[in-house]
């Protein structure tokens, strides 16, 4: 069988995107089927992600596939010096696919390049995250209806989340318009930017966060400010309470404006807007479960019409 | 005026000469090919006229002619390096050290956290923009400006 690893959200096109948000979909009418069931899916968690990690071990499940692997690195032999080679040459010869979180950059590129086995980039440190991008996409077009022609407004910390950065790559193939607001220090960087540019995809920049900045929203994407990414603690004592949403400011926003954030949340998002009908995180988490069921059977080289037909045959 | 080109350019038989070096490269250059560790014939001279630099350094290797790894080297160092190879006093082909599309196992990510600063594996680069020497990380993904980082000479590996 050919390699299918999933490694970056970049490695698919458009119509790959939407051959697997369609395939999701059929998840989400019917999350438990028999289509994996003589597969081992492997687990590898260098770095504790919870959510993450109980997200592909249900989506596992639901299909009918057993699952190994471990949560904590702390117990394996990586800490006894164990090369990430060596720990993908022997899991791959144990299981059919592996899913992993690492805490390097660039970690699952390699793993997919040297294991007999397809992999699953869980998160591979500040680079890519594949996953949660595709949860995103499901999300908003479940709730738009469409990916295409959309206003999504990112919020937070735009400089280091690669969830934003992954959605804006993902995003491009549906002519978007961004805008994005962010305190100075955490602004979109500049390669984003220019990758807009040489695109044609319009964008828009601004440092205040109130309801008429957000007033044109299809989509408002938070991100948590976290302490940690400031070099000026001054400055985040500045603008930590400035990129809050709280539920007036939803008051000038548009009817079919949902709120994504890709959680945990701290404070970012009062919890008054829970109650709004806008507010979409707590779905959009259990979307993840269906995105990822879709992913796992690709990679495994199950097809939309296998899985609409409900057979692995 | 001839007479004093001349000995700039003293005559090579057979061999390489490595032209056009930055003259505050030039030693760089020598580490690279470790021409310190060789024992055949080597004229290096430095600070020379150059009608285009200002001053350049010149390298003469006698008996030798580079691979393409260590031209992608010097491609590293600077692209103004040109390189004359002769054969028999005459100059056979002349070339440029240009970047290749990729560079692997040549030069060291700068990024502490990508993958190939942690594990035993050679590095990979796609060469972007090869006039600014704009190199992206195959695993990590990051960009780094080669002539920019090889000033400090650290990133770029020895030969095997």
């Amino acid at each position: 069988m050919e390699k299918r690893s999933l490694v970056s959200i970049a490695d698919h096109s458009k119509e790959k995107i939407l051959y697997l948000l369609e395939m999701a979909a059929e998840f989400e009418k019917k999350p438990n089927r028999h289509l994996l069931d003589e597969k081992v899916v492997a687990t590898l968690f260098f770095e504790p992600s919870t959510r993450t990690r109980l997200s592909f071990e249900t989506a596992a499940n639901r299909l009918g596939a057993r699952v190994i692997g471990f949560t904590d690195p702390k117990v394996t032999s990586s800490t006894k010096g164990e090369s990430l080679y060596d720990t993908i040459m022997m899991v791959s010869s144990y299981a059919d696919i592996i899913v992993m979180r690492h805490f390097l950059e660039g970690a699952a590129r390699y793993a997919s390049e040297i294991g007999k086995v397809p992999i699953v980039n869980a998160g591979d440190g500040a680079n890519q995250h594949p996953s949660q991008t595709m949860l995103d996409l499901y999300s908003i077009y479940k709730t738009q209806g469409t990916l295409e022609n959309l206003h999504i407004y990112m919020v937070g910390d735009l400089k280091y989340g690669r969830t934003v950065h992954s959605l804006l790559i993902a995003m491009s193939h549906f002519h978007p318009t961004f805008h994005f607001i962010a305190p100075d220090e955490l602004k979109m960087p500049d390669e984003y930017k220019t990758f807009c540019k040489e695109r044609g995809i319009p964008y828009y920049e601004h440092s205040q966060f109130d309801k008429d900045t957000i007033a044109g929203a299809d989509i408002l994407y938070m991100t948590r400010v976290q302490k940690e990414r400031f070099t000026d603690l001054m400055e985040y004592e500045r603008v930590k309470d400035v990129y809050i949403l709280d539920k007036a400011m939803l008051s000038k926003t548009k009817e079919n404006l949902r709120i994504l954030h890709p959680l945990p949340r701290v404070n970012e998002i009062a919890y008054d807007v829970d109650s709004s009908e806008k507010a979409y995180y707590f779905q959009q988490a259990q979307n993840g479960l269906y995105a990822r069921q879709a992913i796992l059977c690709d990679v495994l080289g199950i097809t939309l019409d296998q899985v609409k037909k409900d057979t692995n045959a | 005026m001839n007479q004093k080109k001349e000995l700039q350019v003293a005559a090579l038989e057979n061999g390489t000469v490595i032209d056009h070096i930055p003259s505050d490269r030039l030693f760089d250059v020598v580490n690279l090919l470790a021409l310190q560790d060789v024992e055949y014939p080597i004229t290096i001279g430095n600070n020379l006229e150059s009608k285009k630099h200002g001053h350049k350094g010149i390298i003469k290797i006698a008996d030798r002619f580079l691979s393409e790894e260590e031209i992608s080297r010097l491609a590293i160092i600077s692209s103004s390096i040109k390189l004359n190879i002769i054969k028999n006093y005459e100059v056979v082909e002349k070339r440029t050290a240009t970047l290749p599309d990729v560079l692997i196992g040549i030069v060291t990510c700068p990024n502490p956290k990508c993958i190939s600063n942690n594990e035993p594996m050679p590095t990979y680069f796609h060469v972007v923009d090869a006039e600014n020497g704009i190199l992206k990380c195959h695993y990590c993904e990051k960009e780094q400006s080669i002539q920019k980082q090889s000033k400090t000479k650290k990133n770029i590996l020895p030969l095997p």
